[in-house]
């Protein structure tokens, strides 16, 4: 059962605001979905392996050697707001 | 520490330790691991986090680690994989931090610290690597704050202590202990003022005797050793004294005050952490095989405590010598050195590394391998002070010549001729001038009193402008003056 | 014969004996798009200009889907909260485009994020079936399979999830691969799973599938998930035969909620492929119930992590609310977040983040990727007896504008056929093998063990070299 209350926090948790009316109607949405894949609860895994990764590849690296960076202007170039060669946000509260 | 905490309290302390390393690059891009530049200048889109952009590992990174655990005397995972831990915050550009959760590259190590009562092991519990975060600019004026993404990516070791530490004082020679290891391995600044080395702590209080922890505190912000150890005894204090109240010592995080000399409760980021770790989709997992951790293995350097021991016994210095000699691998390096070109008795080498030369490394501000001094042109330099060819004194403004020009000490003496006057002739001249100027001084010499002689012989000194060998026309006084 | 009706490998051919030019080629490209995109709706982004020719070896002008990043050019994946990025930097397989003189021309409406099987969940609007304005492109790649359908591109790329490139290509009547996993660098493709996703080509017919994959495949030192696996020249392995192939017909597949019709379609392929010699298994996949469920839990979860970043700091849009909720800061988050996500977006960001939340992880988040370890498996065991698998790429043919907008459950579900391909990693293709009586395309499926494209492509070939149903054109 998803009430609203799970809902007020898994949004909180993925920060999005949610209307109360959308906070309804993803209550029961939500509520659908994980009773259906609840089905998954029928099967014993116990002894088994879970995937993250289908092909059995390991120790991708990259050698330590320095690349060209973007400058400060490309690095800003999408900012919302900018000031000072940085991203500007609202005030951070500590 | 009061009397109180100390009568009825035992103080429980576990440390954690951010490292940055100082690879070439960051840990999963390309761009130059050098953040201390224009805001937002070493940024590419990986380490920005752009939409489509993936992390690939830097290689010189991973081994970083396995040597800094195999340093700890941890178990390295032969396998490991990377974790996504999730939370919000501006200077974190996926939103998420790419980190390590169920299998670290490092596990249950430990290492030994000086205690009063001998070597004390404390536990590592384990170390892990992630990328570090960009960093917030406060403006306090304009109601923002400035991000400055340079730092994001910097390769990160998180080290955490098992809750064996017993007091901070403990905790402060954990960390020196720790870093020395660190600069030894040579894998980081380990500069706690420009946070390459970043230290977290939790403390707690337990009533003596009993077995179960006490609630404990984070406490943060602490930007040097001595703030560490400054912080913990304030949370003793202050835990105490509420457990003695009769109140109850809430889980939080604390930040550190520097001026303020206090904790603070950080009430902002009390908001319950659900970081929702999962595997991190985009890089595949990592083997280590018992070969590829030998190979590392076979690149660690004689550590500290080995290091100690080795000299101590080796060249029967002292272990207060000792002590200070391998705080920097380069001296005890430059020492062995030293012994190698031989002619010099060890005792003395020490003596003039630990002294004059590590003056001129302080009133210089630099590090010691700046200094760039060959130990053969020290050797000499101490052989012609042994020898009686320049005074003590002289000798030290040879050595400093010596470090400003790079000439030998043999040059140096030979240009500014500054060998010591021995010859008899020449300081049997000066010593007559001497003493038919002083008359009552003599006269004092002839009734016995040897202070005196060192007056004449001072006298000898201040005439040849300090080139006189001072013991040889000590000799020549007393021979003139003996009836 | 207008030049845009025409395939890659066509036209390239026609460049060759220069009885055309890329120029040509993309200015009737253009033209088509400006008399019939009004009406379909495949492009977000037309270009203004033909572009120049290009020189390289495969000079022909593609549609590229809304979340591959071109250095410069905006790319917002249809949604709202990345309005105004430009990425400063390309994709990998946009440099591997480029580097072969393919050139991009216009960008592809999706579902957002590509949460979608219909291509309704756009910021920009849905796309319309060119087969029928009525009904849906399939989704997400809705855009790139409709321009292909209605010769508004010659090819295009999409990405594929759960059936993102097969399912539109089939309800469009047109060819779509999902590669297998690593095959195709994903550095420059906005995630939706990273575990899941794979760039792949929508072309008219079977060899410019192959073309386009032999372009795009290969090692990425920027994907560390890409395989060093050496790429073949798919051309070479379209042969018209499929002699001592075995094929397998997987039960789980046939059962209810699949159209009469498209069952139908599936007895007529059979007949085909045995007719060129291919021998037919029924066999199992048990698991195959599970994967629509273990395809929302794991795709979701990833996706709620990946579209984390979109919280107004960097790029994209960036929204406070009139009054002050949280911290400052916290505010902007929420209701960039909130302005910014439509709602799809949000159903999906909220399961995932439920999935992967304190106490839910085991019973849903690791669960889901344990069943995923089985029905690999499944595949892993039915590859070692048969050399593919064929299957309807959908169990209906395209559904209506809004029939499942409402009805999330239901539109999951339209995805049961392609979902496996992507759990396990293995390639599929789908191509057109028929049209309802109401004249809507049907796709069928096929699929092989990983890096085993060469007969994937080699059976669909051959099906397609002895029907007709891809000489079928629309008419608008």
């Amino acid at each position: 059962m998803i009430s609203k209350k799970d809902v007020q926090y898994i949004a909180h948790l993925a920060r999005i605001s949610l209307s109360e009316n959308e906070q309804e109607t993803l209550a029961k949405d939500l509520e659908g979905i994980v009773k259906y894949v609840g089905k998954l609860q029928e099967l014993d895994t116990k002894a088994v392996e879970p995937t993250t990764h289908v092909l059995p590849i390991n120790n991708v690296f990259r050698e330590d050697v320095v690349r060209p960076s973007l400058t400060q202007e490309e690095a800003l170039a999408n900012a919302p707001a900018k000031e000072a060669g940085s991203f500007k946000v609202p005030q951070v509260i500590e | 520490m009061s009397t109180t905490v100390e009568k009825q309290f035992e103080t429980v302390i576990g440390l954690e330790v951010h490292l940055q390393f100082h690879t070439k690059t960051k840990i999963f891009c390309g761009c130059a691991n050098d953040f201390g530049r224009d805001p937002n200048s070493h940024t590419c889109p990986v380490c920005l986090g752009l939409p489509g952009t993936l992390p690939v590992l830097n290689k010189v990174a991973l081994q970083y680690a396995v040597k800094v655990g195999l340093a700890l005397n941890c178990k390295i995972n032969p396998y490991i994989k990377f974790d996504r831990k999730n939370y919000y915050y501006p200077d974190l550009p996926k939103g998420y931090q790419i980190s390590q959760y169920d299998l670290p590259i490092a596990q249950h190590g430990f290492l030994m610290i000086p205690t009063e009562s001998g070597p004390k092991k404390i536990g590592i519990f384990r170390a892990h690597m992630e990328e570090d975060a960009g960093k917030l600019i406060h403006d306090g004026q304009t109601q923002s704050s400035l991000v400055d993404y340079n730092r994001t990516g910097t390769p990160l070791l998180e080290i955490v202590s098992d809750p064996d530490l017993r007091s901070p004082q403990e905790a402060y020679d954990y960390l020196q202990t720790l870093k020395l290891i660190l600069q030894y391995l040579d894998v980081s600044d380990c500069d706690m003022e420009k946070g390459s080395l970043r230290c977290d702590a939790n403390v707690s209080l337990r009533r003596c005797g009993e077995k179960e922890f006490g609630t404990k505190a984070e406490v943060k912000n602490m930007n040097s050793f001595r703030a560490v150890k400054a912080a913990l005894e304030y949370e003793e204090l202050r835990q105490s004294k509420m457990i003695l109240s009769g109140e109850r010592v809430v889980q939080e995080t604390r930040l550190w005050s520097e001026e303020k000399g206090m904790t603070f409760s950080m009430r902002s980021k009390e908001e319950a952490h659900d970081y929702r770790y999962f595997p991190e989709p985009d890089l595949v997992p990592f083997t280590l095989t018992e070969k590829n951790i030998d190979d590392v293995r076979r690149t660690l350097p004689e550590l500290p405590q080995e290091k100690f021991q080795r000299l101590q016994s080796q060249y029967e210095i002292s272990a207060y010598d000792t002590q200070i000699i391998i705080q920097d691998p380069a001296l005890a390096a430059f020492l062995e050195e030293c012994v190698a070109v031989g002619g010099v008795a060890v005792k003395k080498v020490c003596n003039w590394i630990i002294g004059p030369l590590q003056q001129e490394t302080n009133t210089r501000k630099v590090k010691f391998d700046q200094l760039k001094l060959a130990p053969k042109n020290l050797m000499d330099l101490i052989s012609k002070v042994e020898g009686g060819v320049v005074s003590n004194l002289v000798g030290k403004d040879i050595l400093k010549m010596i470090l400003d020009s790079g000439k030998t000490a043999e040059q140096i003496i030979q240009e500014n001729g500054l060998a010591q006057v021995s010859d008899d002739g020449t300081l049997d001249k000066v010593i007559d001038e001497i003493i038919s100027q002083s008359d009552s001084v003599v006269q004092q010499i002839k009734e016995g009193k040897e202070s005196a002689l060192g007056f004449l012989v001072g006298q000898v000194m201040k005439k040849t402008q300090g080139k006189a060998n001072p013991k040889k026309a000590g000799e020549l006084i007393r021979r003139r003056l003996s009836p | 014969m207008n030049l845009n009706e025409l395939t890659a490998h066509e036209l390239l051919d026609l460049i060759k004996e220069k009885k055309t030019s890329t120029a040509e080629v993309s200015q009737a490209v253009v033209k088509k798009i400006q008399a019939t995109d009004g009406r379909i709706h495949a492009f977000v982004r037309t270009p203004a200009i033909p572009v120049s020719a290009n020189s390289g070896a495969y000079s022909i002008p593609i549609a590229i889907k809304d979340n591959l990043c071109i250095a410069g050019e905006e790319v917002t994946c249809c949604s709202q909260i990345l309005k105004g990025f430009r990425p400063p930097y390309d994709a990998t397989v946009i440099n591997k485009l480029k580097a072969s003189g393919v050139v991009p021309l216009g960008t592809t409406n999706m579902d957002e994020f590509a949460f979608g099987s219909s291509t309704e969940n756009s910021c920009y609007g849905p796309t319309r079936n060119p087969w029928n304005l009525d009904c849906v492109p399939g989704g997400s790649s809705g855009g790139s399979a409709a321009a292909v359908a209605a010769h508004e591109a010659i090819w295009a790329l999409g990405s594929d999830t759960g059936g993102s490139i097969r399912q539109p290509a089939a309800f469009c009547g047109v060819v779509g691969v999902k590669p297998t996993y690593g095959r195709v660098s994903r550095y420059g493709l906005i995630a939706f799973a990273s575990s899941l996703d794979q760039i792949g080509p929508i072309t008219k017919d079977v060899t410019d599938a192959a073309l386009l994959l032999k372009i795009i495949a290969g090692y990425d030192e920027m994907d560390s998930t890409s395989a060093n696996v050496a790429v073949p020249d798919y051309l070479q392995a379209l042969k018209n035969d499929v002699q001592g192939l075995k094929i397998g017909i997987p039960k789980e597949f046939f059962v209810d909620g699949m159209d009469a019709e498209v069952k139908e379609s599936m007895s007529a392929v059979i007949a085909v492929l045995e007719k060129k010699g291919a021998k037919f298994i029924e066999m199992s996949l048990p698991h195959t119930e599970y994967s629509v469920a273990t395809y929302y839990i794991v795709a979701t979860a990833e996706a709620s992590s990946n579209l984390a970043r979109y919280d107004g700091v960097q790029y994209g849009i960036r929204r406070h609310p009139s009054q002050a909720r949280r911290t400052p800061m916290i505010d902007m988050f929420e209701e960039t977040r909130d302005q910014g996500f439509g709602r799809e977006a949000k159903r999906r960001i909220m399961l995932g983040t439920y999935c992967l939340s304190s106490g839910y992880y085991d019973a849903y988040y690791l669960r889901g990727q344990k069943v995923r370890t089985l029905i690999k498996q499944d595949f892993d065991q039915a590859f070692k007896e048969i050399d593919a698998i064929i299957a309807p790429t959908s169990p209906t043919t395209a559904f209506r504008l809004g029939e499942k907008t409402n009805d999330p459950l239901s539109m999951y579900l339209s995805d049961i056929y392609t979902i496996s391909a992507n759990l396990s990693g293995i390639p599929a293709i789908s191509l057109p093998c028929g049209f309802s009586k109401t004249g809507m395309p049907i796709g069928l499926q096929v699929m092989t063990k990983p890096f085993a494209e060469e007969t994937m492509f080699r059976v669909a070939y051959t099906y397609e070299q002895n029907t007709e149903w891809h000489k079928r054109k629309v008419n608008l």
